[in-house]
């Protein structure tokens, strides 16, 4: 699908009709619902690797992803939307990504961060243990290029997510 | 330091490499366990502390080599076992001695095929236990899982 993340729709989906005595306000349940999703997205405490303290450096003081709704880091995917996979995913972690994945409640989004998590990476020739993408295992919204990606390419990614999720995906 | 003719003497056919970081013993498998004995009990040495095991495949043999240090006297000392038989490779365990190689020498094993005989629970450490085949050695193939470059 085609989302521009240059253009979100930050502002509330809807008109207002002035009206004698407040206003009027015309919008779809849909585009509302899916607003106040996509501004309260839950992430999943979940990291293999090094991508994983990029992560961390995004949610701390200095980025701060509360800015856009990520603050609340879930330890239970039963409570997550959205699972940010930070780092390689090996044979014997793949089971246990998918279980994750399964527990969450829908909907749920998935964010592959850097290039393990997209394809492998560094480990993709000649190794035994590596799963070339952890989109062989759940399915991804959105890719992050880099290895490990600054703290800025998470938080383009994820605000990215914030407008497939607005555009109704 | 450590003088090599100390070394010699509980190990006779002992070499020594050149211009390594530490003083580095050259060793068959075979003559391991005394040595390893020596090093640990006898009061000259007192190498109480085991600080590395690796297990090396230099395609035509196996080495082990262990990384030994003394707390007393602050000594380091290097010794790389060479193991010729890669088909069957063998060499005894060491982890009565020190405690810390139960493990070392069960990642050795998982990942490079050295049998450490007399070890007291030798099995796979990360692989799954139905794993065929020890994927650090050189010769190792996967054809469903490794994509060769």
């Amino acid at each position: 699908m085609d989302v521009n993340p240059q253009d979100p729709k930050t502002t509330f989906p809807g008109e207002v009709h002035p009206a004698p005595g407040g206003g009027i306000l015309v919008s779809k349940l849909d585009d509302v619902i899916n607003w106040a999703r996509s501004n309260s997205l839950w992430p999943l405490v979940f990291g293999t690797s090094c991508c994983a303290i990029e992560m961390m450096s995004t949610a701390s003081a200095k980025y701060d992803w509360s800015r856009f709704g990520f603050e609340v880091a879930r330890a239970s995917p039963r409570q997550a939307d959205v699972i940010i996979i930070a780092g390689t995913i090996v044979n014997k972690m793949a089971p246990v990504l998918k279980r994750l994945y399964d527990q969450m409640p829908d909907p749920k989004y998935v964010v592959a961060m850097g290039a393990c998590a997209t394809s492998g990476g560094p480990f993709f020739y000649n190794t035994y243990s590596v799963v070339k993408g952890a989109d062989h295992v759940i399915p991804v919204d959105v890719y992050v290029a880099g290895c490990p990606p600054r703290p800025e390419a998470l938080l383009h990614a994820l605000i990215a997510l914030q407008a497939k999720v607005k555009a109704g995906y | 330091m450590i003088e090599q003719e100390k070394l010699i003497a509980i190990c006779p056919g002992a070499t020594f490499a050149e211009n390594s970081q530490w003083p580095t013993m050259l060793i068959s498998n075979t003559d391991w366990r005394a040595l390893a004995e020596q090093l640990k009990n006898n009061s000259e040495f007192n190498f109480d502390y085991l600080f590395c095991v690796t297990a090396l495949d230099a395609k035509t043999h196996l080495t082990m080599i262990y990384h030994l240090e003394s707390t007393t006297s602050r000594n380091i000392l290097v010794v790389k076992a060479k193991i010729e038989n890669r088909m069957n490779a063998e060499i005894p365990t060491v982890c009565d001695l020190w405690r810390t190689a139960e493990f070392h020498e069960r990642e050795a094993f998982d990942l490079m095929g050295v049998k450490f005989l007399n070890h007291p629970d030798l099995r796979r450490l990360f692989l799954t236990d139905d794993w065929v085949g020890f994927p650090l050695r050189k010769d190792y193939d996967d054809p469903i899982n490794m994509i060769k470059l």
